[in-house]
């Protein structure tokens, strides 16, 4: 039932997208059209992801040390 | 409410970017083609820098009003971000140019490089790299910060007119200038697409969330550094 109820609506939000861009689609200009149909532009999503996360995971591990550092003067003090 | 709740917001933000700014359709233009999609990247750093550089202003002149040492880490932290930010923002704009300007034959890189847009930003981003060179040659730290948050407030000036004033007046490839179609392609209602644009905003939210945060972990650091002389 859930299962169901959420597929219609990424149908619909699908829909609603596609619907959104259909204006101005002149075919004639080249866009990188055949690498989404082969589904590789995912890879690029999925590499820069990678990097994102990495970023963020990395900045939080230097926050986390800051404020262990911070908290430990502020005992000493 | 956990204090660190923007933080997760710009990751959040950076990952809808980087999904829905690859994924969505963006209009066809002829010689942007799919490069259309570096606004969410390339745009967002301008913007990114033009925050900080304003939060960096507000901190010069906070200092100034009660000479309070810790006003003045702020403000050339944020300054030094918004700095990253520019040359980021400069960097992918010359590779984005490499391939949407020079496409005629007989066009070489150096001659599109003499655009007054490129220009201004460079004049910019060197009037900040000054800010840096005249805080490193004092030795004096209340001389240093009373003479650098009084710089920082004529860099932030300057930044008006070599980015956007002279820009605009003069003609230029690059978009919001007379001679291009585009208005004002940022900010312009009628100049963005609107899908573009439910990605667009953000994007520039989420980068400049980085930012603040990458600043405050600087402040956090020199803060800590000098603890005794703020308390002191």
């Amino acid at each position: 039932m859930v299962k169901k109820i959420v597929s219609h609506c990424s149908f619909l939000v699908v829909a609603f997208l596609i619907s959104m861009s259909s204006f101005a689609q002149d075919k004639s200009v080249e866009m990188a059209d055949t690498m989404r149909s082969n589904g590789k532009i995912y890879i690029v999503v999925a590499v820069c992801l990678t990097i994102l996360i990495g970023l963020f995971l990395y900045m939080m591990r230097i926050d986390m040390k800051m404020s262990k550092i911070e908290k430990n003067k502020h005992a000493e003090a | 409410m956990n204090k660190s709740w923007w933080k997760i917001l710009s990751f959040v933000l950076l990952v809808y970017t980087v999904i829905c700014g690859f994924l969505l359709a963006v209009p066809r233009l002829p010689i942007l083609n799919e490069t259309i999609r570096n606004m969410y990247f390339h745009v967002c750093m301008w913007f990114g820098m033009m925050i900080l550089f304003t939060t960096s202003f507000i901190y010069s002149i906070k200092y100034l009003r009660d000479f309070n040492y810790r006003n003045d880490i702020f403000a050339h932290n944020f300054a030094s971000v918004g700095c990253l930010f520019g040359i980021l923002g400069y960097t992918t704009g010359v590779i984005w140019v490499s391939v949407t300007w020079v496409t005629q034959a007989g066009q070489s890189l150096g001659t599109v490089l003499k655009e007054p847009k490129l220009i201004g930003a460079a004049i910019a981003l060197l009037i900040y790299g000054a800010y840096f060179v005249l805080r490193g040659s004092f030795t004096d730290i209340d001389k240093r910060a009373r003479i650098s948050a009084v710089y920082n407030i004529f860099a932030f000036a300057m930044l008006f007119p070599s980015i956007w004033i002279i820009p605009r007046l003069v003609g230029s490839l690059h978009p919001g200038s007379p001679g291009s179609d585009s208005g004002n392609p940022a900010l312009d209602k009628n100049d963005m697409d609107a899908g573009m644009r439910m990605v667009f905003y953000p994007a520039v939210i989420g980068w400049t969330l980085l930012g603040v945060w990458i600043a405050t972990l600087k402040i956090r650091v020199e803060l800590f550094r000098d603890k005794k002389l703020i308390h002191g």
